[in-house]
């Protein structure tokens, strides 16, 4: 059993699992059942400025995308920060914290952008006991109209001031949470750094509308007949956030800088992918909402017999592993060459393959009378849509032709050397790019 | 000529060799991994999971079943394991339809539940067969527990006290350790020496010495285990087999349906196995149509299962029934045996009908004769031991909740205790149970 302890920012938590903030986190009841089902921290649903508390809908707040059997793939909602007392939150985030010294509790904060509310709720916060803080500049609803959330993580120099005003007016390291609603996710990032950040967090939800319900001509969730953009999130996002977290750990400026990654996060895979591309630890909030907390367990032992047979020793070890292998296109090797095959022993005949390739690529899959289907090698671009729409896992397999063979498509010999599109013939401006 | 299906008496080599190595093969085919994941991906990961709650051993289902979706074979094996260590036999022969499966919320909601037997099997398979034993024993303790049963409930205490580092000594009477599931389970469910290779395997824990040849009562005695060990665990399971105790019992070809079983079992060429022509089998629960569905797979013509009472009184389930009947075996119900008729050699049966009245079972009056070349009386098991020390219920040992007999520093577990149903993974369950409790006990 590998060891999956984790330090962030000198924070240590048994894992690297965190829940993300948002309803999982909203109190102390939900917190402490995370705790006793093995999640290692958490980050404690936003917390804003003390007086009347946020109100929230009272209708639906959630609207979802499914997958095939009503898998839930998004999740969208319009969800506003904490609607409880500040002080019962403070309250209840120390007598957790006191109850569970050896789990991370992070305590995320959105108050409006004056240093004044900023140093009124910083005291309060450390005096808990809690081991960080996380800024919330990402809810892409509700609180931006208002000029927080999303309307703080949009413009970079909020960003710089605000981080800065938390770093001069309290010890606790600063985490900031980066709203994926923007061209660059790179200027809010290094805005971050330089207003002092110990690290940034991402993504938080997307800008969303999940859908319409047809009969009422209302987005959904409707509420008395409208409905509102809300932040989207679950496995489907988890690509754009990956790209985000490699940007980040790829830029000169911000490269190094801390990640806590977030998005999509439903198993120990995904955890391990988001880790290996620099995060130091993951934090899910839908995966907890769809299928309960419960599923910390198998991200345990996902994460550790993978460890096991990698001999990985700790979480470390793999942490940003594949950043140096995220590059840009132009650096992609044009003389490695792969050809599609179908492994005929596990087809089933749907010929999904066939119409994905027939119809929309490059004519590169035969059908004959017994519906046996086979890769034309003369044709196939090796561009992996088969292997994507075939329903049999490894059915469809990407092979790599050696050095040496002939390609039958381009009629050329496959060069074991590497060669790239800025030194490309094909390329008029081959010596100015790069 | 070889022997035909129809060829009178009882004989050997009715089908030829290849159709009985097919008959004989797995009941339910291995999942290969596309239908594993296809399988795994229906599971719900339901809250509180009532699959659990239904497995007498409580198996995190929706954990394994998510280990299996993610990939995580191993992790999805040990899962099962931690839980229960014969998890590998159980998921051949549980009667999955009247245990997780029947409760699956998928069975309620479209009548098809997740198939948990066959996912369990994937994952404990693909584990055992890489040779790796998942557990690993504490320091030792010094403290000594005999076990007494080599069965399924003996294993899974010993494994168990092994694992917290005590010494353990199983006997067991007979000449190969694993109890019924060596010698009863019928064979299209444990192929290719599972069982064999299942004991090897779970004794990888170490720390379990295995006596065989001790037969509790004759070279070994319970008030002198007790002394010299800290504790005793009995898992004796149900060594005599009732008696049909009508006129004509004692004919030839009239022999009781463990026995033909555990023949069978033991046989290394199936094809030299004698079997009727026209077989009837006496009795209602799973050896019954164990002993059926096997004599219809060795070549009989015609099999009838003769149950005393209705059909759904009896022991074996649905799935089992219809399993009997669509191997081509009759069940006929209300018949209750009077006398077997032969001249030497059994020819018929005599049976009176019965009908269910407010006064219980009675006979209609009217008779039935069944022709019948071979008879196999499945009509129950009772407990053989014979130990003035122990208090019993009806003909079984009493117990505690967990394991506890009347005689201090003894525990049982298995079909020879009172309460339970007489499968495999009640047994495996209360072994296991039977274990904590000594731990907790001589640890205490
Ligand atoms: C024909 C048949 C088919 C079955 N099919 C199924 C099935 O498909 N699914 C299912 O779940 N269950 C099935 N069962 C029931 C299942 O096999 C039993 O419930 C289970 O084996 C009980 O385990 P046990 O450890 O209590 O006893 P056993 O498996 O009977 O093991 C008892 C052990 O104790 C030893 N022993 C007995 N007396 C002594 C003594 N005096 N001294 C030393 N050793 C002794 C025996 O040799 C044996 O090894 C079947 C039973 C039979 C008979
Ligand atoms: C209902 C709901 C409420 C949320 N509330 C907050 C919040 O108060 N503060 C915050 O920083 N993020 C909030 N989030 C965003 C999550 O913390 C997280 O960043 C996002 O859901 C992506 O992760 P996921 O795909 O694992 O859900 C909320 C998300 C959901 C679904
Ligand atoms: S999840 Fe609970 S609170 Fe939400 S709508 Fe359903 S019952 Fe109501
Ligand atoms: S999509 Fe896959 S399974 Fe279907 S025909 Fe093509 S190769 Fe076979
Ligand atoms: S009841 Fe069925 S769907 Fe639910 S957890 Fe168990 S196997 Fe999965």
């Amino acid at each position: 059993m590998a060891n999956l302890s984790s330090e962030f920012l000198g924070i240590k938590s048994p894992n690297p699992f965190w829940l993300a903030s948002a309803p999982p986190t909203d109190k102390e009841y939900n917190v402490r059942r995370a705790f006793d089902a093995g999640w290692g921290g958490v980050v404690w649903k936003t917390l804003g400025e003390d007086g009347p508390p946020i109100v929230n809908v009272n209708g639906p707040r959630y609207g979802a995308l499914y997958g095939a059997d009503r898998r839930l793939l998004g999740l969208n909602n319009i969800e506003l920060i904490t609607d409880r007392p500040l002080d019962l939150n403070l309250q209840e985030i120390k007598t957790v914290k006191r109850d569970y010294p050896d789990r991370a509790m992070i305590v995320s904060i959105m108050v409006p952008c004056e240093e004044g509310a900023w140093k009124s709720i910083l005291p309060k916060v450390e005096e808990t006991g809690a081991d960080g803080i996380e800024l919330n500049f990402g809810c892409p609803h509700g609180m931006s109209e208002r000029g927080m959330g999303a309307a703080v993580g949009q413009v970079p120099k909020y960003i710089e001031m605000v981080a800065r005003w938390c770093k001069q007016n309290t010890r606790m390291p600063v985490i900031v949470k980066l709203t994926p609603n923007i061209t660059d996710i790179r200027y809010p990032a290094r805005a971050a750094l330089k207003g002092g950040a110990d690290a940034v967090s991402l993504i938080n939800t997307i800008a969303s509308i999940i859908s319409v319900n047809l009969d009422t001509m209302s987005p959904e969730p409707s509420i008395d007949g409208k409905g509102s953009h809300g932040g989207y999130c679950g496995p489907a996002v988890k690509p754009i956030a990956l790209n985000m977290i490699a940007q980040i750990g790829n830029d000169i400026e911000t490269g190094g800088l801390p990640i806590s990654g977030i998005g999509g996060i439903t198993n120990w895979r995904d955890a391990a992918e988001y880790m290996s591309l620099g995060c130091g630890n993951v934090q899910v909030c839908t995966a907890a909402m769809t299928y309960g907390f419960k599923i910390v367990e198998e991200m345990k032992s996902g994460m550790s017999d993978w460890m096991d047979e990698k001999g990985y020793t700790s979480v470390s070890d793999f942490i940003g592993s594949a950043l140096p292998n995220v590059t840009e296109w132009q650096h992609l090797n044009l003389n490695y060459v792969a050809k599609a095959k179908i492994d005929q022993d596990s087809c089933i005949k749907c010929g999904r393959c066939y119409a994905a390739c027939e119809d929309t690529s490059h004519q590169a899959i035969s059908i004959n009378d017994d519906r046996m289907f086979e890769v034309i090698n003369e044709e196939c671009v090796a561009c992996n849509l088969c292997v994507d729409v075939c329903p049999v896992e490894n059915c469809i397999t990407m092979e790599p032709m050696k050095p040496g063979e002939l390609d039958t498509r381009t009629g050329k010999i496959v060069l074991d050397e590497y060669a790239n599109w800025t030194t490309h013939p094909n390329n008029s401006g081959a010596c100015v790019i790069d | 000529m070889p022997n035909t299906v129809s060829s009178p008496g009882v004989l050997s080599g009715r089908l030829p060799a290849s159709k009985v190595t097919k008959n004989f093969s797995d009941l339910h085919e291995p999942f290969r991994n596309h239908e594993a994941s296809v399988a795994a991906d229906r599971c719900y990961f339901c809250y509180d999971a009532p699959c659990i709650t239904a497995c007498p051993t409580a198996i995190d289902i929706p954990l394994f079943i998510r280990q299996i979706q993610t990939n995580t074979i191993d992790a999805a094996a040990k899962t099962i394991f931690e839980q229960n260590i014969l998890g590998g036999m159980c998921a051949r022969v549980c009667p999955t339809e009247t245990l997780c499966e029947e409760s699956c919320v998928r069975e309620v909601a479209e009548g098809k539940p997740v198939e948990i037997g066959r996912l369990q099997r994937f994952a404990t398979d693909s584990l055992m067969k890489s040779g790796i034993h998942p557990f690993s024993r504490e320091n030792s303790t010094g403290k000594k527990i005999a076990v007494i049963g080599a069965g399924p409930a003996g294993l899974a205490c010993a494994h168990r006290l092994a694992m917290y580092g005590h010494d353990v000594i199983i006997y067991d009477s007979k000449e190969k350790a694993g109890g019924l599931n060596e010698f009863g389970i019928a064979a299209y469910k444990s192929t290719d020496e599972f069982a064999a290779k299942e004991v090897e395997w779970l004794l990888e824990i170490g720390g379990i010495d295995l006596q065989l040849g001790f037969e509790l009562g004759k070279n070994i005695h319970l008030n002198e285990l007790v002394k010299q060990f800290d504790s005793v665990f009995l898992g004796l399971g149900l060594g005599a087999v009732n008696n049909l105790r009508v006129n004509g019992d004692d004919l030839e070809n009239v022999s009781d349906a463990v026995q033909f079983i555990s023949g069978l079992r033991q046989s290394d060429d199936l094809t030299s196995l004698e079997v009727g022509r026209e077989v009837l089998v006496i009795g209602g629960g799973m050896t019954a149509v164990d002993a059926a569905v096997q004599s219809k797979l060795l070549g009989a013509e015609t099999v009838t299962i003769a149950y005393r009472r209705s059909k759904d009184k009896m022991g074996a389930s649905t799935f089992e029934q219809e399993l009997a009947t669509s191997n081509g075996v009759v069940i006929r119900e209300n018949l209750n045996p009077k006398s077997i008729i032969g001249n030497g050699k059994v020819s018929s049966v005599e049976f009176e009908k019965t009908q269910q009245t407010s006064e219980g079972l009675t006979s209609t009056g009217e008779a039935v004769m069944i022709a019948a070349d071979q008879v196999l009386v499945a009509i129950g098991q009772a407990l053989s031991v014979d130990e003035e020390r122990l208090e019993f219920v009806g003909n079984k040992i009493n117990v505690s909740s967990s394991g506890r007999t009347s005689c201090s520093g003894v525990w049982a577990g298995g079909d020879c205790v009172s309460g339970g149903e007489d499968l495999t993974v009640t047994a495996v369950a209360q072994g296991r149970d039977a274990a904590e409790d000594i731990n907790l006990s001589i640890m205490g």
